[in-house]
């Protein structure tokens, strides 16, 4: 029996499979999501809503046809509810069992309810496709739209509400948008462009009340001012998916805990994606839990190959990027790993904040800019970062020194 | 017919980098490889449209600006995750300092 499991048919998860084929497997590769679509890319779903596109398009990861050349049997809109790590099997929910070689727990993450926001016709939360859908069919001009947290998913959600012709409130309990992250600089700018859209951000402001009837939903603010609204979308962060993984003893820390190898605390089950916390190389092994695209890929490629035997260690940086009206922001690293800034700016609206370490070793770069303008210099600044590099602050801080050629010093 | 297309003068672009052009309601890719030889491609990436000229050109490679997607741009061939369709290429002449494309 070497048949290999994959929990969760998201980005990791996909990857994962196709790299379990491509790395030489012979057997059986099984591929369990919970939702009835083929697999598809998240980061869309929030993005640039087009007013003239009602429905919007499912961008798939991988096609049938894709799937099945690489012989990979995707079993849809299935739940596995038990994962025996003895028995080396897992149960899904009609209690049919299947038994694994390697198990890859690719669970993803779901939204952060918040208590006293119930699911209903008007107060939603936002992950799937069918979500997207749901919201996308509702927005339109002289809607009503509040958003509950500033983080990226509500403020792209309201770039594209308030693109849609919508009339968007956007609330957000900490002192201002993005805290996590983001450096203030870079949230000020987006969050001026939203005032431009004339997006209404409210920020410190803790909610003391929602009543949902069956017109509207009224949020009655800790300032005791009251908003009300068609639609609410509640997008005040996520949580990942860890209960197979506890009930089936694993060690959890922020997520599902796995090494370098992705590897969780049983030998022949790995995870990988928006549900684990790992070690960072780059930063001295310190464990995070990214929600990330890019980060899911590598997990589930990486993860792949050790299931396979080998024994490759994560060395990727986080990456991760959002997309508002035409403003493009990009990070790589974590900013909080730096002690020092040095601003290069660019143009209106676009600038680079390179964060430097105590001992001047570049650590991270955030940028932001039209479209994609700054995407060359994040990518060139985590050549640097990989290299440990120490570029001279002056350096970094003159637009016409380019990137490259310290990358060649 | 091959229709040759006039982009711009050699200096423009520099060793080891991209640029973009529109022609006809239609964008490229114009590239001059560490050696200074150039190539063109569609402008556009096959994965989701976004334009190539604001990625990174290292060696004969150009990743894409937004999903670190990598095509070989002498070739058109993509070079894995998340892309898995080729770019088209054209070909690219330099006479006496001017670089024209065939379009």
């Amino acid at each position: 029996m070497n048949g290999m499991v994959i929990i969760g048919a998201g980005e990791a998860g996909v990857r994962a499979a196709l790299a379990l084929r491509e790395g030489g497997h012979r057997g059986s590769i099984t591929l369990v999501g919970d939702e009835p679509h083929l697999p598809y890319e998240r980061p869309p779903l929030s993005k640039n809503y087009d007013p003239r596109i009602i429905s919007p398009e499912l961008k798939v990861i991988a096609t049938e046809e894709q799937l099945a050349l690489a012989e990979v049997e995707h079993v849809r809109g299935e739940r596995i509810v038990a994962v025996d790590p003895i028995a080396k099997a897992v149960k899904f929910s009609n209690g049919t069992a299947l038994s694994y070689a390697f198990l890859l727990l690719a669970t993803g993450a779901i939204p952060r309810r918040l208590p006293m926001a119930e699911p209903s016709r008007h107060c939603v939360y936002f992950r799937t496709y069918d979500d997207a859908v749901a919201i996308r069919s509702r927005l339109g001009p002289g809607l009503r739209v509040v958003i509950v947290g500033g983080g990226f998913i509500g403020l792209e959600l309201a770039a594209s509400a308030r693109q849609c012709g919508a009339s968007v409130t956007v609330i957000e309990a900490q002192p201002r948008i993005l805290m996590r992250g983001v450096p203030a600089e870079i949230a000020a700018t987006i969050g001026a462009r939203h005032e431009r859209a004339e997006v209404e951000i409210v920020c410190g402001v803790g909610l003391a009340d929602i009543v949902d009837d069956s017109d509207s939903v009224t949020f009655t603010l800790s300032n005791g001012r009251m908003v009300e609204a068609d639609l609410a979308v509640i997008g005040v962060g996520a949580t990942p998916v860890i209960d197979l993984a506890k009930a089936a003893g694993l060690t959890i820390e922020n997520g599902i805990a796995v090494d370098s190898n992705m590897r969780t605390s049983d030998p022949n089950i790995f995870a990988a994606g928006d549900c684990c916390s790992f070690p960072l190389a780059i930063y001295g092994g310190r464990r995070v839990r990214l929600e990330a695209w890019r980060s899911a890929q590598e997990h589930g490629t990486l993860a792949a190959r050790n299931m396979l035997g080998n024994a490759e260690q994560h060395c990727s940086i986080p990456w991760f990027w959002s997309d508002q009206y035409e403003l493009g922001l990009q990070v790589v690293g974590l900013s909080d790993e730096g002690t020092s800034v040095v601003r290069r700016d660019i143009g209106a609206d676009c600038f680079i904040l390179f964060h430097l370490a105590a001992d001047l070793r570049l650590v991270a770069a955030s940028g932001i800019g039209p479209i994609n303008s700054v995407a060359r210099d994040v990518r060139l600044a985590e050549m640097l970062i990989a290299k440990k590099a120490r570029p001279a602050a002056e350096m970094l801080a003159r637009p016409e020194v380019k990137l490259k050629s310290l990358l060649e010093s | 017919m091959t229709h040759w297309v006039p982009v711009c003068n050699d200096q423009d672009i520099e060793m080891e980098d991209v640029i973009r052009f529109d022609h006809n309601g239609r964008t490229y890719a114009v590239y001059r490889s560490p050696e200074g030889e150039f190539f063109a491609t569609d402008g556009l990436c096959t994965h989701e449209a976004v334009h190539l000229a604001d990625g990174l050109v290292v060696d004969e490679t150009i990743e894409c600006p937004k999903h670190n997607g990598r095509f070989d741009y002498k070739t058109g061939q993509a070079r894995g995750a998340p892309v898995c369709i080729n770019l088209m290429t054209y070909p690219v002449k330099n006479e006496a300092g001017h670089i024209l494309i065939a379009l």
